[in-house]
């Protein structure tokens, strides 16, 4: 079997495996339901993922230490993950196949030339770094931390090139190290000095904008299953709703067609995790080379080349994705995967300097105090980001969310869907609950998204935790929002009809909803008995009003001995004009006398120290258009300042 | 010469034939548009052409019958039932289609009461399968998410497991159906799709207190049939539960009041929220079934308007001593 062969294979298999993991990443009990299946796995492998997160929390939470066995070989052999393994890379090769099929062998090698856009990949790589980093830079600035040698050391370790230098250099020289050293200090002094009160720079994960597994997990999830699986064979419980899909199908064909453009359009110039793995792969021992320096040039190992890399020249190391094209092709058979440097040169790094790097660093890290500016996560936080339960504290999940989607895809109900401005930009695409889109509220014995976010952005609960029961009743349920009745808009509350529908349906026990009741005097509702039979009244007038409730909620209401009276409508006849009340201790009216027809109402009433926010009262509403009761996510407990209630 | 003035050169044959063609083409497009001209607008809403009707499943020489069974295990209590009632054989026959319309409303386990208990289910599908009906279909159309409903109210493991099929509400399922013009119900659509070939009808509901109408249990337990915004007919609870009765003419009906849920119904969501109240009803009189669950939450039909509009109506009746009530015990 040639290597190519293999390759393939191996692509077709972990794509396939992908899909399927995104296919049973469904709630239920049957060997095609998510089970055991390891369903994080990709997301789990990608170093990008636990690298990020590990610079943001100071942890890899799980099963992100899977990274390793994509880290570990990827030190000693390249860029095999790109070639092998990823599945978009996978998906963009088979694309960019077809199109060079398309093209006249000639021209086919201009195609995958070195490109300066290349380095690209590497200023979003630093730019999301830099996002992530915020938090240990503060720690670094202002030494905190129980051990003070470890930033002490770091810097002393950062330090030591520069100290080489200085020492090395001619006077001038030394005079303006020696000044930009002053400045430094200043800087730093200055830093120190201001940032403890506003906590400048924050942590933000932001990945998963473009880390390419999140990308298509993301897109797979939430756009091709709904669209090629219209009826909801994949998903259990009907067709899927996504919030936005416009969008994030957009992105995915934008990302994925642009390899008609340029073979692996992505994973060339814009994947930071290419970019991250190109960077690890600056030791490997084994490598794409020619065995001498001159050639035919047939150019027939570049026209087939996936990474841009320059096989025939001076190789780029850090571009090969390790397709092992150019192997087979070479009419000299020059081409091997060796541990011998390429006798037509190579070059490790990636095609970026130290300045460009530092500069995406600065400009990432930036970003986030600049996106956090808005407020979003102070005083102007939006309220109808209603965060699944169990997420974390805003800031928090933003140093987990990596916007890969499996909470949306796992939600039983669909009422979880993407963001788009709710959680500002860095809240892009992470989860939200929007009651009337899903099939129901959040079901309040659910806790299927905690158990699927592979960064722990939702914390896996425990359904007594989520309830307040057992070991958590001090602690309470976890609330998610509130509940507020529109009372315009409410039909027992502005319109005179009984409904409670909200209160049925409310999951807590006991009820956060209760109601008032009352009897409202119903519009041309004031009669005459003209005759009374045992229960039986005989009356001036039966109104359409009367007839449109029906018997069951309306009662009469006359005064008898000064006395206010009260009794049940159980029927009444429209033609014969009669109506019949209920039997009871007092006299029925007389005749003549003036009796109000009263409607019998339940008013819905929230109390804010039960509701959890699941929502399921909105959704069931029957005001169909913009629902009567509302939840937003004021009381959330993740935000203790958010609570509005006290007690 | 030629290329400058090729209509100069057209030979006759070659102008018919351009003429031929063209005018084919006008009377196609003329054609076309007389045909489908239509002067009238259309209309704001299409009415649905094909409204389909719930056959009687009721069985003609067992009406007015209750057994009022009291005891603590659901199995053994619907067993002494039935055989009270003459034996399953006498409602449910060889070659049957079975169809039990469950309370599955809310995604909530058995243990809270709040849906129809899943040994209850199972006991009736091996009754029915042991009788010699070739297929029994669980089904209801839930509040919460369907597929969550079904599998954590156990409802999906146990009727699969005692042979039944399980049948999750899909939009195709649908169909529209009217009880009568004027009547809330009208064109309105109804769980038909599980009804095909069906020829027996069992409801199987839980004794729950509902705030709304007082109490939810046989005639309240059919609103899972019906689709559509279905809540907004809260604003006539008792009226839509009279016609709900008279829509759905079951063969047997089965109210569990082992537990009975006597607040913060219908979801529950507490044991609190229970009470062991040891009385299972089977019978084929829906109004004197609720009549009895009635009593278990400590309430009258006078407390109930939807009991004395339905009786009224013909659906059956509130008092008993019309009904043949047999009584045992299941301890």
């Amino acid at each position: 079997m040639k290597i190519q062969t293999a390759r393939s294979l191996s692509q077709v298999f972990f794509s396939v495996l992908f899909l399927w993991f995104c296919l049973v990443s469904v709630v239920g009990t049957e060997w095609f339901r998510i089970r055991g299946w390891p369903v994080n796995w990709f997301l789990q492998l990608d170093p990008l993922v636990a690298m990020t997160t590990f610079i943001a929390t100071g942890h890899f939470y799980r099963g992100l230490v899977w990274s390793l066995a994509v880290v570990v070989p990827t030190l000693f052999l390249g860029r095999f993950f790109c070639g092998w393994v990823c599945p978009f890379g996978a998906i963009q090769q088979a694309l960019g196949y077809l199109a060079a099929r398309l093209r006249p062998p000639v021209d086919r090698p201009r195609y995958n030339r070195p490109h300066w856009a290349q380095r690209i990949k590497y200023m979003l790589l630093a730019g999301l770094v830099g996002a992530a980093l915020g938090d240990v830079v503060v720690k670094l600035v202002l030494l905190q931390g129980s051990r003070l040698l470890v930033p002490i050391l770091l810097g002393l370790v950062l330090a030591l090139p520069l100290l080489k230098k200085f020492i090395a250099a001619r006077q001038s020289s030394r005079l303006i190290g020696a000044g930009t050293m002053v400045v430094f200090v200043v800087v730093w002094a200055g830093l120190r000095r201001f940032a403890p009160d506003t906590a400048w720079l924050q942590s933000s994960v932001q990945i998963g904008w473009l880390d390419p597994l999140c990308l298509l997990e993301r897109s797979v999830n939430l756009v091709l299953l709904p669209v090629f699986d219209p009826a909801g064979w994949f998903r259990a419980g009907g067709a899927q709703v996504t919030a936005g899909a416009w969008l994030l199908g957009g992105v995915f064909l934008a990302a994925w067609l642009l390899s008609l453009r340029q073979p692996r359009f992505y994973c060339r110039f814009l994947c930071p995790l290419g970019a991250l793995l190109g960077v690890l792969s600056r030791f490997a021992v084994w490598r794409i080379g020619k065995s001498q320096h001159d050639c035919s040039q047939c150019r027939l190992c570049e026209s087939h080349c996936e990474g841009a890399c320059n096989p025939e020249g001076e190789m780029q190391v850090a571009e090969c994705v390790l397709c092992m094209n150019c192997f087979h092709v070479c009419p000299q058979d020059l081409i091997g995967y060796r541990s011998l440097p390429s006798a037509a040169g190579e070059r490790f790094t990636p095609d970026l300097s130290r300045r460009g790097t530092l500069l995406g660093l600065s400009c990432g890290a930036l970003a986030v105090p600049i996106s956090r500016l808005g407020g979003n996560l102070g005083r102007g936080w939006r309220p109808e980001l209603i965060r699944p339960p169990g997420a974390l504290a805003e800031p928090q999940f933003l140093e987990r969310c990596i916007k890969c989607g499996q909470c949306l895809r796992i939600c039983p109900t669909n009422v979880l869907q993407p963001a788009l401005f709710q959680g500002g930009l860095e809240g892009f695409w992470t989860p939200l609950i929007m009651p009337r889109v899903g099939r129901s509220g959040c079901q309040i014995n659910c806790v299927a998204c905690g158990h699927i976010c592979p960064t722990a952005a939702i914390r896996p609960l425990d359904p007594a935790e989520r309830h307040g029961t057992g070991a958590f009743a001090e602690v309470g349920p976890v609330r998610i929002g509130t509940a507020f009745i529109d009372r315009g808009r409410c039909l027992p509350w502005a319109m005179g009809r009984p409904c409670i529908v909200c209160q049925e349906n409310c999951p807590v026990s006991p009820k956060a909803i209760g109601t008032q009741e009352v009897f409202e005097p119903l519009a041309g509702g004031a009669i005459t008995i003209t005759a009374v039979q045992g229960a039986e009244l005989q009356v001036n007038v039966i109104g359409p009003q009367l007839l449109g409730l029906g018997a069951g909620d309306l009662f009469l209401q006359w005064r008898a001995d000064g006395d206010e009276r009260r009794a049940r409508i159980i029927r009444i006849d429209e033609r014969q004009r009669t109506m019949e009340l209920e039997p009871s201790q007092f006299e029925p009216p007389r005749v003549e006398q003036a009796a109000v027809v009263q409607v019998h109402l339940l008013r819905p009433v929230i109390d804010p120290g039960k509701c959890i926010g699941c929502g399921m009262c909105e959704h069931e509403c029957p005001v169909s258009g913009r629902p009567a009761i509302r939840v937003s996510a004021e009381n959330e407990s993740r935000h203790p300042r958010h609570r509005f209630w006290g007690g | 010469m030629n290329d400058l003035e090729p209509a100069a050169n057209l030979e006759r044959r070659d102008f018919i034939k351009c003429c031929l063609k063209a005018g084919a083409a006008a009377a196609f497009c003329g054609g076309l548009t007389a045909w489908r001209y239509r002067s009238d607008p259309p209309p704001l809403q299409v009415a649905s052409a094909n409204l389909v009707r719930l056959p009687d499943f009721s069985v003609a020489d067992k009406r007015a019958l209750l057994a009022i069974v009291t005891g603590a295990e659901r199995p053994r209590m619907i067993e002494t039932a039935l055989t009270a009632l003459g034996g399953i054989e006498a409602f449910v026959g060889r070659g049957d289609r079975v169809l039990i319309k469950v309370n599955a409303a809310f995604a909530s386990p058995p243990l809270l009461g709040a849906t129809t208990h899943p040994d209850l289910v199972a006991a009736m599908v091996r009754q029915c399968l042991g009788a010699g009906a070739t297929t029994v279909i669980v089904t209801d159309n839930p509040i919460n998410d369907p597929a969550s409903c079904f599998a954590l109210s156990g409802i999906e493991a146990a009727a699969r497991q005692a042979g039944a099929q399980v049948r999750l509400p899909r939009s195709a399922d649908f169909a529209p159906t009217t009880l009568r013009p004027g009547a809330l119900i009208a064109d309105w659509p109804l769980l038909y799709g599980p009804f095909q070939g069906v020829t027996k009808l069992i409801g199987m509901a839980p004794v729950k207190d509902h705030h709304r109408s007082g109490a939810s249990m046989i005639m309240k337990n059919w609103y899972g049939l019906l689709g559509g915004p279905r809540n907004i007919f809260h604003q006539h609870i008792h009226r839509i539960i009279e016609e709900l009765a008279l829509l759905v003419k079951p063969t047997l009906v089965v109210l569990d009041g082992t537990q009975t849920m006597m607040r913060n119904g219908p979801t529950g969501g507490s044991l609190d929220d229970l009470k062991s109240t040891r009385t299972l009803i089977v019978g084929t009189d829906q109004v004197a079934a609720d009549t009895v669950g009635a009593g278990l939450l400590g309430k009258t039909p006078a407390d109930l308007p939807f009991i004395g509009r339905a009786e009224r109506a013909g659906v059956g009746h509130s008092d008993l001593s019309v009904v043949q009530v047999l009584r045992a015990s299941a301890d």
